[in-house]
């Protein structure tokens, strides 16, 4: 990306021309740290208990086997979990794309009274921490008997607070003309929203989208005080419940439990990379 | 205030907004909608009301009212099997007096301030580090990597670093061995459970902080280091000169967000120590939890979350203030 300028002197051409190598042996290093745990799991997970605390840990297995895969099966419902995972993280991705996707084109779109304060209200929302509202919601719950069900989970994440505002900044980002254009040609504002701007909205839409998949995919604060239940736990509970079991030697089952949960959060990361990081680079108070 | 310093880290999204005049500003104030046809407005506020409708009334009832609810509810000693009972302020004295959550506020200080600074440090580093001369494909293999934890549970990961930080059979160990640091107790020792968790935690995050400052570095017009070369400042004085200060308001947003999810801090504890050894690696959240979920103390668990709250509040304020010293907008 950065080319040589033109102007820049030939000594300090010279002066740089070994700086980028050191440079960038000193982030491979980095690269290499930060994918060391990740790149150990996977290879523990293949070998066989007896080589399972082989040190130096080898990174291809002696002989590879997939039995403590089996025998993650064995031990959770591995199916149930990710079902339960699936159909609670699928179903707030959407919910959140349509409510902040509403909401965010009012905010940026829309008249009405009382805007500023009830934008305001939203994004002060983005700090309070969960812990703290976390006891009366789960007494909430409680009162209508959501605890311990899947809907308990699902239906307080809606709402969501930074989705709104970036959806509001999306819509902000379009050209008024288009809608004023459609207006003057008789379209009366639902017929603004759903033909002009809302198909606009779709690559906001996406990073709302993927940035709740991510998060939601992963949670465990709030799953741990809802779900009581075992047929209700979600794959990171029922990760470390996996580990809890076993007291054996084994850690080769425990990591191929975790590899398993991570395999959705990895494929979304592959295709989704750029709505999240654009998501994350948009700050993310979400997390 | 949270509105213009997230607007600072990324400009809005591209494309052509054709402004027309003074007339056309984004937040219309006052009488400029009298010129509207009345019924287009109508149509408008109706459906405003109805998209609002979900968002604001889930705000409300799942963050408005559980906010009022906590700080009534510090205020009430129950158990949820009996009627609540009046407790006034019974709950601050008994918790402020209680050496566990004293213990655990402290933790959760010292957790913050560690984490905090080892992981803008790190994403700062790496962040210039990353924005040097290099072709792009390896620019965004670096890229992908230093992100690629930050997609991870934090729950499956703790569990992974249990294995990593075992005194015995721990790579963790084995590696520092290599290089002739002999074994450390990192999960059996009070400070090395400390370090165990900052570390989990930061390898985990540093890759949020990390992708701001990429943004950030990205806004800042190279014209501006091609001038300060030909002026003859060496490296590191450009950085500390000229990138520091234009990154200032980036700084001040990933130290803001980096502070407030650090005081929140649970998986890693949970997961990689139980809050122990004894109370060492116990932090505020934990506490939370055991008190509500585990001891079934409602009223305390409230009192501890209103004052986590009432911490988390100071602080940001306290940054905010700091930082009109100090961040520079361009």
């Amino acid at each position: 990306m950065s080319t040589t300028s033109l102007t820049s002197p030939a000594a300090s051409r010279v002066r740089h021309s070994l700086a980028p190598l050191t440079r960038i042996a000193g982030l491979t290093l980095c690269a290499l740290l930060t994918l060391g745990p990740v790149i150990w799991t996977v290879s523990t997970s293949l070998r066989t208990p007896a080589e399972s605390f082989d040190l130096p840990p080898r990174i291809i297995p002696g002989d590879a086997t997939l039995d403590a895969y089996r025998g993650v099966f064995d031990q959770i419902d591995v199916w149930l979990y990710a079902l339960n995972s699936t159909l609670v993280t699928a179903l707030i991705a959407a919910g959140q794309m349509i409510t902040a996707g509403l909401a965010g084109y009012a905010f940026a779109r829309l008249e009405f009274r009382f805007k500023k304060p009830l934008f305001a209200l939203v994004l002060a929302t983005m700090m309070v921490p969960l812990q703290v509202t976390m006891v009366p919601v789960f007494l909430e719950l409680k009162e209508i008997g959501l605890t311990d069900t899947l809907l308990g989970l699902i239906v307080p994440a809606f709402p969501t607070a930074f989705g709104t505002f970036l959806m509001r900044q999306y819509f902000l980002g379009m050209p008024k003309d288009l809608g004023e254009a459609a207006m003057i040609d008789g379209a009366g504002p639902w017929r603004v929203f759903r033909s002009v701007y809302a198909p606009l909205a779709a690559p906001g839409l996406a990073i709302v989208g993927v940035l709740a998949f991510n998060y939601h995919w992963n949670e465990f604060f709030r799953p741990l005080i809802l779900e009581t239940s075992t047929e209700n736990l979600t794959l990171p509970l029922g990760l470390v419940s996996l580990q809890g079991n076993l007291g054996t030697g084994s850690i080769s089952v425990v990591l191929a439990g975790v590899v398993l949960s991570m395999l959705p959060a990895v494929a979304v990361f592959v295709v989704g990379q750029r709505p999240l990081r654009e998501g994350i680079t948009s700050a993310g108070v979400n997390r | 205030m949270t509105n213009t310093e997230i607007r600072s880290v990324r400009p809005e999204p591209a494309g052509p907004r054709k402004t027309r005049g003074p007339r056309q500003s984004r937040e219309p104030s006052e009488s400029t909608t009298s010129t509207t046809p009345a019924s287009r407005s109508r149509g408008a506020r109706l459906l405003a009301v109805l998209f609002l409708a979900p968002t604001v009334v889930g705000i409300v009832v799942f963050t408005v009212v559980p906010i009022v609810g906590s700080i009534a509810l510090s205020l009430f000693q129950w158990d949820v099997i009996e009627d609540p009972r009046w407790a006034g302020a019974a709950n601050y004295r008994e918790i402020l007096t209680d050496s566990t959550v004293l213990v655990s506020f402290r933790n959760t200080l010292v957790f913050m301030v560690l984490a905090v600074a080892l992981q803008l440090l790190i994403a700062l580093a790496l962040a210039i580090a990353v924005n040097g001369r290099m072709p792009m494909w390896l620019r965004s293999v670096f890229r992908s990597a230093f992100f690629f934890p930050l997609v991870l549970s934090a729950a499956s990961l703790s569990v992974v670093m249990k294995y990593l930080f075992n005194q015995d059979f721990g790579p963790v160990n084995w590696l520092l061995g290599t290089v002739g640091i002999p074994s450390v107790p990192w999960l059996t020792s009070e400070n090395g459970a400390m370090a165990a968790v900052v570390l989990a935690y930061v390898w985990q995050q540093f890759g949020f902080s990390f992708l701001l400052f990429v943004g950030g570095l990205n806004t800042i017009p190279k014209e501006v280091h091609e001038a300060a070369s030909l002026d003859g400042a060496s490296g590191p004085r450009k950085h500390l000169a000229i990138t520091l200060p234009l990154l200032s308001p980036t700084l001040l947003v990933a130290s803001v967000v980096g502070i407030i999810n650090a005081l929140q801090v649970f998986e890693q504890p949970y997961v990689l120590t139980a809050g122990g050894p004894g109370d060492s690696t116990r932090t505020v959240v934990m506490v939370i939890y055991e008190t509500a979920f585990e001891q079934l103390r409602f009223g305390e668990a409230s009192a501890v979350g209103v004052l986590l709250f009432a911490l988390i509040m100071a602080v940001t304020a306290l940054q905010f203030r700091l930082s009109r010293r100090y961040v520079h907008y361009q």
